[in-house]
């Protein structure tokens, strides 16, 4: 039976409508106007036509996000099974020493790092304390920006696959080992295909921010590690209006590049989950 | 197996927290440098308050945080209802899609795309849009989908013939509503707004394409302060926050395991 619904149940939805119509479709059309128009708002490609400038600047980026997505996980995986597999007691105190760092602003744990690794920095105090003249320069160099990202993202890796490993029912793993698989065939064989959709989520979750930041390749590259999100915040923070342009294609390429992996992503989950009911 | 997932984890947790650490200890040093730890101070840390645009902008980010998730918990409460009750299958769909646009999209996209509407729309109106008013609206905007992803699931869970009961008990649909669902939806409007809230604070990117120097947030200045060259003032204030947040959480662990007790409490009995 349809009920008849009030005005005002109809109308709930109204306001949000306008707002996001407003704040996030009209923005995303000025991305696209200012993508496909010149200074002189006449339509062009030629910012398109400039992307090709900075295909190295992509591919360092993707590299680089790819290395840190890639660490996390492999740091990330042992750590959130570890934890599931610990006490309830344990398993408390461990989350909330896993929240602390993402509730700390990502400035702040950059700059942290910044103070451990920088020229006159504590390792490079310790290491001078103990006779080694030149410092070690860790800061500026690609290791230093990647281990940024690492460092940033990865409870951010941990979190998502944590709560798929303790969601799986031990019964399936009692079921393993009643069958003869060993414990570490159980990991591979029976915990890793079904927490699948954890590791998804958590590699977006450490791959999306990893090749968008600029704040991490600034702090941590020196002004020596150009990343593309370096690129976008340039062109729209320090050079004059007319760099908007350039930097609205670039934005535009990397909302497409993100809305790619995002829609593969989805499919191999979805693509997974049945071959779970199978 | 037992003692090396034990010594993984103390391993992994101590090089997350060392920096952290480090960082804590050193704004407590007298002497400004790593050199040496001449001695327990409290000098940074008043430095840091004889600073009046740390705490101007501790105030703001607090006023903007709390005005925002006001109003996108106002907004998104009244979207969820509306999503719920909607038929249109495809309408629901493409709102929902839109609506999650920011929470997939990139920070820096979404900020710069913010950047170019106040942009544009402030060339045609020959004013400068940033500033209070455009950061409120981006962090508005950057919230709802959090405020109504927590507040859909407590519509869609609510059993509408609590509410035929009510109607036939005597009850209008108007109190039916706000004595039998609204209460069952509130805590996902109190989650939701402390999401709001949250993301709001912790906002840098965003903020950073559409403020102006102004209204400046405590991210922003933390960003304007660690620009150049390293301030030791700056080590007090992370360590100012990083122990606010560590009693906010502890508080909230304590305070939702005392009310997991007594519900636990409540069932036996």
């Amino acid at each position: 039976m349809k009920k008849k619904l009030s005005l005002l149940e109809r109308m709930a939805a109204v306001p949000h409508i306008v707002w996001i119509a407003l704040f996030i479709v009209g923005p995303m059309l000025f991305v696209l106007y200012f993508a496909f128009t010149d200074k002189n708002n006449q339509f062009s490609f030629s910012n398109i036509g400039q992307l090709g400038n900075y295909s190295h600047i992509f591919l360092l980026s993707v590299l680089f996000a790819l290395i840190a997505t890639a660490v996390c996980l492999l740091i990330g995986y042992p750590l959130a099974y570890f934890m599931a597999r610990s006490k309830p007691s344990t398993q408390r105190i461990l989350m909330i020493l896993l929240m602390l760092p993402m509730w700390v602003s990502l400035l702040i744990r950059t700059y942290s790092l910044l103070v451990l690794l920088d020229n006159g920095g504590l390792i490079n105090s310790l290491l001078k304390a103990m006779g080694r003249k030149e410092p070690l320069k860790i800061i500026g160099t690609g290791f230093a920006v990647v281990l940024g990202m690492i460092y940033d993202f990865l409870p951010y890796m941990v979190l998502p696959i944590y709560t798929s490993i303790s969601k799986l029912d031990n019964r399936y793993l009692e079921a393993a080992a009643d069958l003869g698989c060993t414990p570490v065939g159980t990991i591979f064989r029976v915990v890793l295909p079904l927490t699948v959709p954890g590791i998804l989520s958590g590699v977006t979750m450490v791959f999306v921010p990893s090749i968008s930041t600029f704040y991490i390749s600034q702090k941590l590259g020196g002004g020596k590690m150009e990343l593309i999100g370096d690129t976008i915040e340039r062109q729209f923070k320090q050079a004059t209006a007319n760099a908007y342009h350039v930097g609205a294609a670039l934005s535009l390429v990397m909302m497409i590049l993100i809305l790619i992996s995002t829609l593969i992503m989805n499919k191999i989950s979805d693509g997974d989950e049945g071959g779970v009911l199978v | 197996m037992k003692v090396f997932s034990k010594i993984y984890l103390v391993l992994i947790f101590l090089l997350l927290y060392a920096p952290i650490l480090v960082l804590i200890v050193f704004s407590f040093n007298e002497k400004g440098s790593f050199a040496a730890y001449t001695g327990v101070s409290l000098k940074w840390y008043r430095e840091l308050f004889r600073d009046s645009t740390a705490l101007d902008s501790l105030r703001n980010s607090l006023v903007l945080a709390v005005s925002s998730a006001a109003v996108a918990t106002g907004i998104g409460t009244f979207a969820a209802l509306g999503l719920d009750r909607m038929r249109l299958r495809w309408l629901k769909n493409s709102i929902s899609a839109v609506t999650n646009i920011p929470m997939m999209n990139p920070d820096i996209v979404t900020g710069v795309s913010m950047m170019l509407l106040f942009v544009a729309v402030g060339g045609i109106l020959q004013t400068d849009l940033t500033g209070f008013f455009s950061m409120l609206i981006a962090h508005i905007t950057f919230s709802l989908p959090y405020v109504i992803l927590s507040i859909l699931p407590r519509f869609k869970q609510f059993d509408r013939s609590l509410r035929e009961a009510a109607m036939d008990l005597g009850c209008t649909p108007a109190q039916s509503f706000f004595k039998i669902e609204f209460p069952h939806i509130l805590p996902g409007i109190v989650t939701g707004f402390i999401m709001a809230f949250t993301l709001s604070l912790d906002d840098f990117v965003i903020s950073h394409f559409v403020s102006s120097p102004d209204f400046v947030t405590l991210p922003l200045y933390i960003y304007n302060q660690t620009a150049h060259k390293v301030k030791y003032s700056m080590y007090a204030l992370c360590t100012l926050i990083i122990l606010a947040i560590l009693v906010l959480l502890l508080l909230v662990n304590f305070v939702s395991g005392i009310g997991a007790r007594g519900k636990r409490k409540k069932e036996i009995a």
